[in-house]
């Protein structure tokens, strides 16, 4: 029995200090507590307690690119980061496009034990975009597969998305797109805009995103499907969300920490570590996204955390690979653009990073209220410190993070994935 | 000074210098025999090229040459670059044989930035000879340099710059250029050829070329590649000559003084009638021979006069 209590914690934030008792992977006991024989003790100093996080976008890079990051180096920066679950992209090489390979994956993030690696199946064969894969099989595998997307590209035969929508209806599951029409942006490299003209980048304009969007929102309805949009960078897309959720459409959104922070004057650098699939946008956009998530018209935010080699990074802007870390920074820029700025309390930041992404992804164990006979997934947060980021010292094997030297608020002091201390002081718990 | 990479931002001062300089250059060697000046002696200037571009190598092969620089060129098809090696690597290997100047031809925009970056401790100028589809300011200082021997000065100027803007370095360094140096810039394209945001440049925008004519004081007409007339950009070439091409009796339209350039190659016929190309109004080939001499200057200011204060 494995028996872990939490001293002085702030739940949510809220109210006065209390005592969190763990006993085998389950909250026993709330209040004010003696400590338990053999207790591991974690002295909280009111410090905020949150679900713990989970990332519906995550690219982990094995198989295929183990040179950038593996699945257990990934949980690692996972837990670092205050997650206890992440969504494992189909992206990898071989796609995880059938059965093995989500399987795979998924053992191999039960192998790391550190959080719980829920593999994404590609909605199509060879992410190809021609022929939808087995969405069944690997629903039904060991790996349970729960979200599909064939993101990295986007779903863009009209046709097959529907049916990728009408099909995923029986099993249960959601098809994540990444909303990008690629008429639109053939050898796009940057937001289309007032940057990318002065620097002469062929624009990716918002409205590639956007139409897509659209799109997907009337098929979802017309397949009274579920439908969830990764990464959405633009105003408009905002916009979109709003109108079809009013109209009852099953549509959720995500929202990267990095489209709510950072904007298009970055490209000015020339620096390939702001290069990233939807591009920055502009400060208006930012602005919106942040309100966006605010109301929840974007439910949740979502890493999209990208693992790159430094030679896919450190050349010039056109060769560049998008992407860029997120899952040790995700917290801190929540903190930044939304709790400081007001717009969210530690509630809010409970339910976009953990409640929501749990109930998109269809975790039942995960994003629970901190309760008597919940699971202990949590996460113990420090809102006053503040740390420098040094993408060197991540648990990531790449380094490639556009947050380098930055100095941030909101720090993981403690991650419990089913009771057991993944992390804490920023260190992997052996 | 170290490096000459955009003319978005550059100083004005700088760009004047540079003017004088280039006609300086040019009486000096007027009717020379031997046109060569020992400025550069025991200087390594290299040319990266990673795209075709005869005339622009050429021009500062000749520009590094007649200042007495060792000049050697190296292309994409005879370097390492075919084999995979990445410009990082090219541009370290080149810093580390003692290259005192890179001048870099690339399709990559900010390529010569980034390409400054790497090379920064090793103390080596770059000169940006034309990065994707941003900047080529060495050719909108040689087409300053045409039309202030042309019109005397920019201040109060009306220059229209016709045609693919969008996919044109020489439409962008001229735009900053020129505004800078006092002159007013018109930009006459169709909407398919204009980048989003060009309203937040130096410039006023046009559809209508027969509007603007009468109002510049010089022209510049830029290049259209034979993918743009196939990638849906416009209907036809017929169609785009007759919107934008510049005819005798579009010619006719310009005020007397009105000058007329073209970056090179011209698509003769298309984007300009030869009778006009050939007119005295047409500087074309001047840019061509200003173009060494402003390459010249731009080699001595960033090169000769950091050697003389160190
Ligand atoms: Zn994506």
């Amino acid at each position: 029995m494995t028996t872990v209590l939490i001293k002085g914690a702030r739940p949510y934030g809220e109210g006065d200090p209390v005592d969190v008792l763990v006993e085998d992977g389950v909250i026993t006991d709330i209040g004010s507590l003696d400590v338990p024989d053999d207790a591991e003790v974690i002295e909280a100093g009111g410090q905020v307690l949150l679900p713990g996080f989970v990332d519906l976008h995550t690219h982990l890079r094995e198989p295929g690119r183990e040179d950038t990051e593996t699945i257990a180096t990934g949980s690692a920066a996972a837990a670092l980061g205050g997650y206890t679950a992440v969504f494992a992209m189909a992206n990898t090489d071989p796609v995880a496009d059938n059965a093995v390979i989500v399987d795979h994956v998924w053992r191999r993030g039960q192998e790391a034990g550190l959080v719980d690696v829920h593999p994404v199946g590609a909605v199509t064969v060879g992410l190809k975009g021609e022929k939808l894969a087995e969405l069944g099989t690997m629903a039904k595998s060991e790996a349970r597969v729960k979200v599909f997307s064939d993101d990295g590209l986007c779903v863009a035969d009209p046709l097959l998305m529907r049916r990728a929508l009408e099909y995923s209806t029986a099993l249960g599951v959601v098809i994540a797109q990444h909303a990008e029409e690629p008429r639109l942006t053939v050898g796009a490299q940057a937001h289309e805009g007032e940057q990318a003209a002065r620097l002469g980048y062929t624009g990716w304009p918002a409205s590639a995103e956007e139409s897509i969007v659209a799109r997907d929102c009337l098929l979802a309805e017309h397949a009274n499907a579920r439908l969830h949009v990764c990464h959405v960078s633009t105003s408009g897309t905002a916009d979109i969300l709003k109108w079809a959720k009013d109209r009852g459409t099953k549509v959720s959104a995500e929202v990267t920490p990095h489209h709510l922070l950072l904007t298009d004057e970055r490209l000015a650098t020339y620096d390939p570590v702001n290069k990233v699939n939807p591009p920055l946008r502009t400060e208006s956009d930012a602005e919106k996204l942040r309100a966006a998530l605010a109301e929840g018209v974007i439910d949740c935010v979502a890493t999209d955390h990208a693992p790159h080699a430094v030679q896919d990074k450190d050349c010039e802007w056109s060769s560049a690979r998008p992407g860029m870390l997120g899952l040790q920074t995700a917290l801190s820029i929540v903190v930044e653009t939304m709790v400081r700025t007001g717009l969210l309390d530690w509630r809010g930041v409970a339910r976009v990073m953990s409640e929501r992404p749990a109930e998109i992804g269809n975790l039942t164990d995960h994003g629970r209220p901190i309760e008597v006979g919940e699971p202990a997934n949590l996460t113990l947060v420090d809102p006053d410190a503040e740390w420098t980021v040094r993408g060197a010292e991540f648990a990531s094997i790449a380094a490639n993070t556009p947050y380098e030297g930055m100095r941030l608020p909101g720090v993981v002091t403690a991650t419990l994935l089913r009771g057991r201390i993944t992390a804490r002081e920023g260190k992997i718990a052996q | 000074m170290k490096h000459l990479l955009a003319t978005d931002g550059l100083d004005p001062a700088f760009a004047t210098a540079v003017l004088d300089t280039a006609e300086e250059l040019k009486h000096t060697l007027l009717g020379r025999e031997v046109r060569k000046l020992p400025t550069l002696r025991g200087r390594t200037v290299i040319t990266l090229f990673y795209e075709n571009s005869t005339r622009t190598r050429v021009s500062f092969e000749i520009a590094g040459k007649w200042m007495s620089a060792d000049v050697i060129n190296v292309s994409a098809s005879s370097s390492s670059v075919n084999k995979g090696e990445s410009l990082r690597d090219t541009a370290l290997t080149l810093a580390a044989a003692g290259a005192d100047c890179v001048i870099i031809r690339h399709p990559a925009s900010g390529a010569a930035q980034r390409l400054s970056g790497w090379l920064a401790e090793a103390g080596t100028a770059v000169v940006n000879a034309g990065d994707g589809t941003h900047e080529h300011p060495t050719q909108a200082l040689l087409d300053a340099a045409t039309l202030r021997e042309r019109l005397g000065s920019f201040e109060g100027r009306r220059i229209g710059i016709v045609g693919d803007v969008l996919h044109s370095r020489v439409a962008r360094s001229n735009i900053h250029l020129l505004s800078a140096l006092g002159a007013e810039v018109v930009l006459v394209a169709p909407p398919t050829l204009l980048p989003a945001g060009v309203e937040s440049l130096p410039v006023t925008v046009s559809h209508e070329l027969d509007a603007e004519l009468p109002a510049l004081d010089a022209v510049m007409m830029l290049r259209v590649q034979a993918e743009r007339m196939h990638g849906g950009f416009f209907p036809s070439a017929r169609e785009y000559s007759i919107a934008y091409g510049l005819n005798e009796r579009r010619m006719k339209l310009l005020p007397e003084h009105a000058v007329v350039l073209h970056p090179g190659p011209m698509l003769r016929g298309m984007e300009i009638a030869s009778a006009v190309a050939d007119s005295p109004a047409s500087a074309i080939t001047e840019q061509v021979r200003n173009g060494v001499h402003v390459r010249m200057a731009v080699l001595y200011h960033l090169l000769a006069s950091e050697g003389a204060a160190a």
